[in-house]
């Protein structure tokens, strides 16, 4: 690094420059990170967060899960119930719905579950505060009663913070949902417990069925497929963007320094030792850059997590810094590698 | 023990390929230098002298003829071993300055020592007497742009000599000095080479330089030529004694 550091503090600027760049891209991903997280929250947490490992749906044909297209009938989650392997097998009907208290309403998956007495309801966090803000768990409340889908509800607690399809949860039994939802079906999908190694795939094929593992059901919603694939397909241009930046800046440096490139050959030095040189100067860049992008980014986003889905983990922080660090080293390694081509004649007099 | 010869090149043929045909750089070259011993090597542009000492320096391989350099014979050794005994036996001193415009005239040796993987404390140690050597210990912290011809051509001088080398090889050291600097530059060639046991060889179009080498050989159509002296060895004696001031 004795060469690499010496050129960074010689030209500063030219580095400062793309140090900037770097540091602007990682900011850029890691608060994209961070909001394709939080989104992905809102439209699945509520599957994803289900007490079960695998899930049911209906499917014809050859059409892929979806939620808004299953319809679970009676024969088919008795005959679940009885599959070896599975411990249990519990209903699960969704309907979007309005839910309303008083003469506020808003919006909110309505679930269809077992646990869930019969006209009670239990409220998401989210949706207890849309509704009032002050129901916090409290059946004795002033909000005792919401109005879902046209029928009164008890409100018997609020539970976690779950959210399906950018709407919040509320749960009722499954029997309510059956007649509140107005559907023939007894359910949406079914949600399994499995112990062992139960035949799943033998069992879709005799009742008409397809079971996923719960944490790939979110590729069942229709709106999450397509928003965190466009999310996920942005984040992965961002990070082509940087890699084929910083190779485009490093092959611009090497050319330029190819004179001094010859002269440390003529004098001695392997072509090693300057690969490692030049590849030190550029993790250098990158680390200063995709830091303190990286640090802003997380900064940024937990000052506008209150407002914003944002979900700041070290998946959505220091991943995209180690990712932008690699991709751009690899960027640059691909870059320098000309420094092997550069012939250490042409240092001397007559060639130059 | 008899020390080896740091120089020698028997019956080296280099030829480049030229379109169609195949041009001759050194035709059956032969060359040896002793230590201590300050060798210039004169002729016409497109001689064959650069060839020479690109071949010294092994960053060419003659097509045949054995080239030895600290007693290593290296006309077969892969590029790696070649870079090897450069950096460890063999000084080189470029024509243009080619100091590293990013580093000071300290550091422009020390990365001599970093590339060897010496002890950086050492180095500024021993960075530090070439500077005084070369008359250059107030400019230590200077960069090239801050340095005036002269003086980037002796920090390039210091800096061949880091790693102490048993060979130098000089190409055309005056070529972008005035006569008075050039004369200078020369002088203190000579003194390192005596003093350090150097086997020194200086390519040059300055005759006026000569008279303060030791031995005068000219290329001439890729071949190396002088009289034959009374200890057997090449030399041109009229050009040695070329007084001062003549040449161009």
């Amino acid at each position: 690094m004795f060469v690499a550091l010496r050129d960074l503090r010689f030209a500063k600027g030219r580095f400062a420059l793309m140090g900037a760049v770097v540091l602007l891209i990682t900011l850029l991903v890691t608060m994209l990170s961070g909001l394709t997280a939080g989104l992905a929250r809102e439209n699945i947490s509520a599957i994803t967060e289900l007490p079960a490992d695998r899930i049911v749906f209906t499917t014809s044909g050859d059409s892929k899960p979806s939620f808004s297209d299953s319809r679970v009938t009676d024969t088919m989650w008795r005959e679940w119930q009885r599959v070896p392997g599975v411990s249990t097998a519990e209903r699960l009907g969704i309907t979007m719905g309005r839910v309303a208290s008083g003469e506020r309403g808003t919006s909110a998956a309505v679930f269809g579950v077992e646990n869930v007495r019969d006209g009670e309801v239990v409220l998401s966090s989210g949706l207890a505060e849309e509704l009032d803000g002050k129901l916090d768990g409290n059946p004795g409340g002033k909000h005792t009663t919401v109005r879902i889908l046209g029928r009164d509800f008890t409100v018997s607690a609020t539970a976690g913070s779950a959210s399906y399809s950018h709407a919040p949860v509320a749960w009722i039994s499954i029997g309510d949902w059956q007649r509140t939802a107005g559907q023939d079906a007894v359910a949406t999908v079914i949600a399994l417990r499995t112990s062992g190694n139960p035949d799943l795939s033998g069992a879709d094929a005799r009742l008409g069925t397809t079971t996923v593992a719960r944490d790939d059901a979110p590729a069942a919603i229709g709106s999450y497929s397509s928003e965190n694939g466009s999310l996920q397909l942005m984040r992965g241009f961002l990070f082509a963007i940087s890699a084929l930046v910083i190779g485009a800046f490093f092959t611009v440096w090497t050319i330029q320094r190819r004179a001094d490139v010859a002269v440390l050959k003529a004098l001695g030095a392997s072509t090693g030792y300057l690969l490692r040189d030049a590849l030190a100067q550029a993790v250098v860049v990158l680390l200063l850059g995709a830091g303190i992008g990286g640090a802003l980014g997380a900064g940024a986003g937990a000052l506008a997590g209150n407002t914003v889905p944002f979900v700041l983990s070290a998946a959505t922080t220091a991943v995209p810094v180690v990712v932008m660090i690699l991709l751009g080293a690899a960027g640059a390694a691909l870059a320098i590698r000309k420094i092997t081509s550069v012939d250490p004649l042409t240092a001397l007099g007559a060639s130059r | 023990m008899t020390l080896p010869i740091p120089l020698r090149l028997d019956d080296v043929v280099l030829t480049y390929p030229d379109g169609d045909r195949t041009l001759t750089a050194l035709d059956h070259v032969d060359l040896d230098v002793a230590r201590g011993e300050f060798t210039a090597v004169v002729g016409p542009s497109g001689s064959g002298k650069s060839s020479l000492l690109a071949v010294a320096a092994m960053l060419l391989t003659p097509g045949s003829g054995r080239v030895t350099v600290a007693g290593h014979d290296v006309s077969g050794a892969p590029q790696a071993v070649r870079t090897r005994i450069r950096r460890d036996h063999v000084g080189v001193v470029f024509q243009q300055s080619n100091l590293l415009a990013s580093l000071t005239a300290l550091e422009q040796l020390v990365v001599m020592a970093h590339i060897a993987g010496a002890s950086p404390r050492a180095a500024a140690v021993r960075a530090r007497e070439l500077l005084v050597a070369v008359d250059m210990a107030d400019k230590e912290h200077k960069r090239p742009h801050q340095l005036s011809g002269g003086e980037r051509q002796r920090v390039n001088i210091a800096r061949a000599l880091m790693n102490r080398p048993e060979v130098l090889l000089v190409d055309e050291p005056t070529s972008a000095l005035d006569h008075e600097r050039g004369t200078r530059i020369v002088s203190l060639l000579a003194d390192l080479t005596r003093e350090n046991g150097l086997a020194t060889v200086m390519v040059t179009h300055d005759l006026a330089t000569l008279p303060l080498v030791d031995r005068v050989l000219t290329m001439a159509d890729a071949k190396l030529s002088g009289e034959l002296s009374e200890d057997g060895r090449r030399t041109n004696t009229d050009l040695l004694a070329a007084p001062m001031g003549v040449g161009e």
